[in-house]
């Protein structure tokens, strides 16, 4: 395990120190974006389409414009005179920012109503009368590509039917080879449904444009300001929005899970709303809003698993149907359209995988952003672990036992997955073997035998993931062609303190309390002198944000370099102080000694004094430095996860019993922050296993897009979870780290699926697409009995 | 149409001229600028805008600012001294009971309500107790440790007035 170099005051890695952001947060002082109140501001309130499919045939402003306080109708025709009216998405495809002619989903923007007050841009909103001349929607995927299937992106010029694009990587043929010779193949269709991440805060801005300096200041609901800088100077750069004049600040996040990454048409409109009228637009998204414009996953996976009769893994094969909506707004690196799905052989070791993915355009909200995961590994963990776990129930093995026998071996790091990934690390068996001996897999095994025998339906699952997170490298990963790296820049001052600021953003991970803690960890400086500043892209160095589990394999890794730095100018310092030459200075946590008389010392401190009172000649004064990291590899975090789950005969309720999850996220900087982010992660995995699902009906009306049908879990839902680790540090990391936010979110929902379906096996049910509800238990109990 | 109103807020009394229509969690983040109070659904199902009102927890996204004429409210900025905290907000430090801290505000002030009429909850009355609030970040455990402190922390302090 890991031990602490620090002491507890200096508060360095492996200390569950206490979160430093929490007390504004307590005292009710956190500044979120609709907390952000501006002299003279005016609300926005969109207008959006009853329909999922539709021609515009008028937009009558008049009754709205009527209205005391509404200021102005912002529609398609208005911003089509800045050719404003598109924007692209991060993968380069293409959405309206408001549409001059056709609704492509329901609850797609129509028009923008401004007004002085909230509650009269709503009186305005109900008052714009809008003509639609409805179409029938493409809703099932399946049906996108049917030959008399309407052509939903006439505008795109390449585009003759709906398919986006087809992905695929691996040998197809050999793969095909294995499978058609193989002793058991084991075959299943997986759907993994839309959900939507649901952070409590929805999306949100503040856009205020000064007309006297030309600067725009945004307050956005953000993961990657310095992103969306960029993005909204390549945008609006023709009207005369130069990068320099954009400054995007996100203030406090009330959760983001990749739902705060994409660029919402509303930001746009907010903009070019304060850019015409030159005050500030505040524009806040209501939760059904927020909600039905749901994306995540979505990816129907027809998966093969081939194996000898004594369940070796042999091959893999997976062809997927991915629905995007009208366009495809993955927040993906740009050369990876299905971001890190090739992940999906998973944790085992066999030679041959294929797989092919074909994304199809639908009349449903913009679709495939990622949802806490690092870009489709979740949809790529569920198919391995629920197709692993069939074929254990086809050949009559304990689950377990055939995952111990196909792992990747510890000594097979690093390892070169059939799908073309360097696994930088880890000990599968270990961590397996950690989560069986937590939960008691051995009696629980029993246990189930007994309750069999009593017609009594119990179930044990398991997940062993394999996650891949933390991107860069920049030469393979880029956002719109923007390099993934990114950044820390320390200030320490004369007296010892230090400001540092990183190109990402917390939205609740406790960024200022980890970062401060590798400082200290780096510098010896206790982390409670260290401030931590985040989100400012006029004050930050440039970073690509967080998400995709990358703030710590890339902005921490960042930190601990630009601290090397400074040691290493901090033993120059010293060795002058000393009156010793540099090669007899050692530097032990928080202080450069004499080799062979420690007592000759000075703290570090004392050497950022001197740097800006007592500087070495010829030395430049002050003690800062700067680092953007471009990580070598990605980092692999992985898990042990198991469930124990009852299932009533009767009514098809499902209780959780036991859940235990094992985590190998590397070196841990705070062990207290990751446990709550597992904790949390793990509610966000029970949540699409069992109860989460965007609904839609035949004419693509969303069913359930409020709280009060979309159901996000409570504290009753929510299991107790126990959790440990294993630890096998990246080799490649400088502080030996991996990330940690995602997996859970991964590792949960097929543990708990495979368990339930377990539950189930002697009915004869072999598979359930997720969630899983009472109400499907129950009509598959009826349906096998 | 415009009404009159008069409430105590945190201590304070207020008078203000409210549209019938405004909604109580505006009244306060808008009029009153205590902007702790948080909206996360506009359907009283996330608790984010949880308030105490005349002692009893409410969301008051679903509350008309006029039906709170007369009342006593406390927001979650009312609940400790200026720099000090109440069991409940120090039980969340201590326990990382929050992430984000955007349900925290109302989670804290449905927690003032429950430990009021179960000073020493099970972890299943917690759970319950604390249902109709939703926090995204957590997935509660730490939150139920959280409210357990603050418990065994109060019940301590009344012994030692009593």
């Amino acid at each position: 395990m890991f031990k602490c170099k620090t002491s507890a005051e200096v508060g360095g890695m492996g200390h569950s120190v206490k979160r430093k952001e929490d007390a504004r947060f307590l005292h009710g002082k956190g500044n979120y974006v609709d907390d952000v109140k501006l002299p003279g501001m005016l609300t926005m309130v969109m207008v959006r389409s009853p329909y999922a499919y539709a021609k515009i045939k008028s937009i009558n402003k008049e009754k709205a414009l009527a209205i005391p306080g509404v200021l102005a109708v912002i529609t398609g025709e208005d911003l089509a005179q800045y050719n404003l009216h598109w924007m692209p998405t991060l993968l380069s495809d293409t959405q309206m920012v408001l549409p001059t002619d056709t609704v492509m989903h329901q609850a797609q923007e129509v028009c923008a109503v401004i007004a002085t007050d909230r509650y009269i841009a709503v009186d305005g909103a109900e008052a714009v009368d809008v003509q639609y001349e409805p179409m029938d929607p493409i809703v099932d995927p399946f049906k996108a590509l049917d030959k008399d299937a309407p052509l939903l992106r006439p505008d795109k010029e390449d585009q003759k039917d709906n398919q986006i694009y087809h992905w695929e990587r691996g040998d197809r043929a050999k793969t095909d080879e294995v499978i058609a010779n193989a002793d058991v193949v084991v075959k299943e269709r997986i759907h993994l449904p839309r959900i939507h991440v649901a952070s409590i805060e929805t999306c949100g801005c503040v856009a205020s444009y000064d007309k006297d300096t030309e600067k725009l200041v945004v307050y956005l609901t953000t993961q990657a300001p310095h992103a969306i800088r960029t993005v909204v100077a390549l945008v609006a750069g023709h009207v005369g929005l130069s990068e320099e004049k954009i400054r995007i600040i996100s203030p406090d996040i009330g959760g983001g899970f990749g739902g705060k990454v994409p660029v919402y048409p509303a930001y746009v409109v907010a903009i070019a709303a304060t850019f015409l009228i030159g005050k500030p637009v505040k524009w806040i998204e209501d939760r059904s809003e927020n909600l039905v414009n749901g994306f995540a996953r979505d990816y129907h996976m027809d998966c093969e698993l081939a194996a000898t009769k004594d369940g070796k893994i042999q091959a893999f094969k997976v062809s997927t149907l991915a629905d995007h909506g009208y366009t495809d707004s993955s927040a993906n690196p740009s050369k990876y359209p299905t971001g890190m799905f090739s992940i999906c052989t998973g944790s085992y070791d066999y030679e041959h995988a294929f797989a092919e993915l074909d994304a199809v355009y639908t009349n449903k909200a913009p679709g495939g952003v990622a949802y806490r995961c690092s870009f489709r590994v979740t949809e790529a963990v569920h198919a391995i672990e629920r197709m692993v776990d069939k074929l254990a129930a086809k050949i009559g093995k304990d689950p377990a036992l055939l995952r111990l026998e196909n792992f990747i071996k510890k000594e097979q790091f690093p390892y070169s997955s059939p799908l073309g990934w360097s696994y930088d690390s880890g000990d599968y068996e270990a961590t397996l073997k950690k989560a069986m001996d937590m939960l008691g897999y051995d009696d629980y095994k029993k246990e189930q035998a007994q309750k069999r025998k009593e017609g009594k339906l119990m179930g044990i699952g398991i997940s062993t993931f394999t996650e891949v997170v933390g991107a860069g490298p920049s030469k393979d990963f880029d956002i719109l062609g923007i390099a993934m790296f990114d950044s820390a820049e320390i200030r320490v001052h004369p007296t010892g303190k230090a400001l540092a600021r990183f190109g990402t953003k917390s939205q609740g991970q406790g960024h200022e309390t980890t970062y401060a803690q590798i400082l200290a960890e780096e510098l010896g400086i206790p982390y409670t002198d260290i401030e931590i500043d985040e989100g400012d892209t006029d004050t930050a160095p440039y970073g690509l944000g967080t998400y995709a589990s990358r703030s710590t394999p890339t902005a921490g890794a960042a930190a601990a370099i630009a601290a090397r730095k400074l040691r290493d100018k901090g033993k120059k310092i010293a060795a002058y102080l000393l009156e010793v030459s540099e090669e007899d200075i050692e530097w032990e946590v928080g202080k450069y000694f004499v080799k062979g008389a420690p007592e000759k010392s000075k703290t570090i401190q004392e050497v950022v004094f001197a740097a800006y009172t007592n500087i070495p000649p010829g030395m430049e004064p002050g003690f800062e430095a700067t680092h953007y990291y471009d990580p070598p590899n990605l980092t692999f975090p992985n898990g042990a996860y198991i469930c124990v789950v009852e299932v009533e005969k009767e009514t098809g309720a499902i209780d959780v019993k036991r859940f235990v999850a094992i985590d190998d996220c590397g070196n841990i900087i705070n062990p207290m922050i990751v446990e709550g982010q597992v904790h949390g992660g793990l509610t966000q995995g029970i949540a699409p296993a069992m109860y989460e699902g965007i609904e839609y009906d035949d004419e693509g009306n969303v069913l359930n897009g409020t709280f009060m049908d979309y159901l996000v879990p409570t504290a009753v839902e929510s299991p107790h979870w126990e959790t440990g680790h294993t630890i096998t540090p990246s080799p490649h990391h400088p502080l030996g780290a991996k990330g940690v936010a995602e997996s859970p979110t991964v590792g949960a929902p097929p543990a708990i699926a495979n368990a339930i379906i377990d539950a189930l096996a002697p009915l004869g049910i072999e598979h359930l697409d997720i969630p899983i509800t009472p109400a499907k238990v129950w009509e598959a109990i009826q349906a096998h009995s | 149409m415009k009404h009159e109103i008069t409430l105590t807020i945190n201590g304070q009394s207020v008078t203000a001229e409210v549209d019938s229509r405004l909604l109580l969690v505006h009244f306060i983040r808008e009029n009153l600028d205590l902007t702790g109070t948080h909206i996360g659904c506009d359907t009283s199902n996330c608790g984010a805008c949880t308030i105490l009102l005349n002692g009893k927890s409410v969301k008051s996204c679903t509350y008309l600012a006029v039906r709170a004429d007369g009342a006593e409210i406390t927001t979650i900025e009312g609940i400790a001294a200026e720099g000090t905290n109440h069991p409940i907000q120090q039980g969340f430090h201590d326990q990382h009971g929050l992430h984000c801290g955007f349900c925290t505000p109302g989670m804290i002030m449905r927690s003032i309500d429950l430990l009021n009429n179960n000073p020493n909850p099970t972890e299943e009355e917690i759970r319950w107790g604390i249902s109709g609030n939703l926090c995204r970040c957590t997935g509660y455990n730490n939150i139920v440790k959280s409210i357990r402190q603050a418990a065994e922390e109060m019940q301590k302090e009344k012994e030692t007035t009593v």
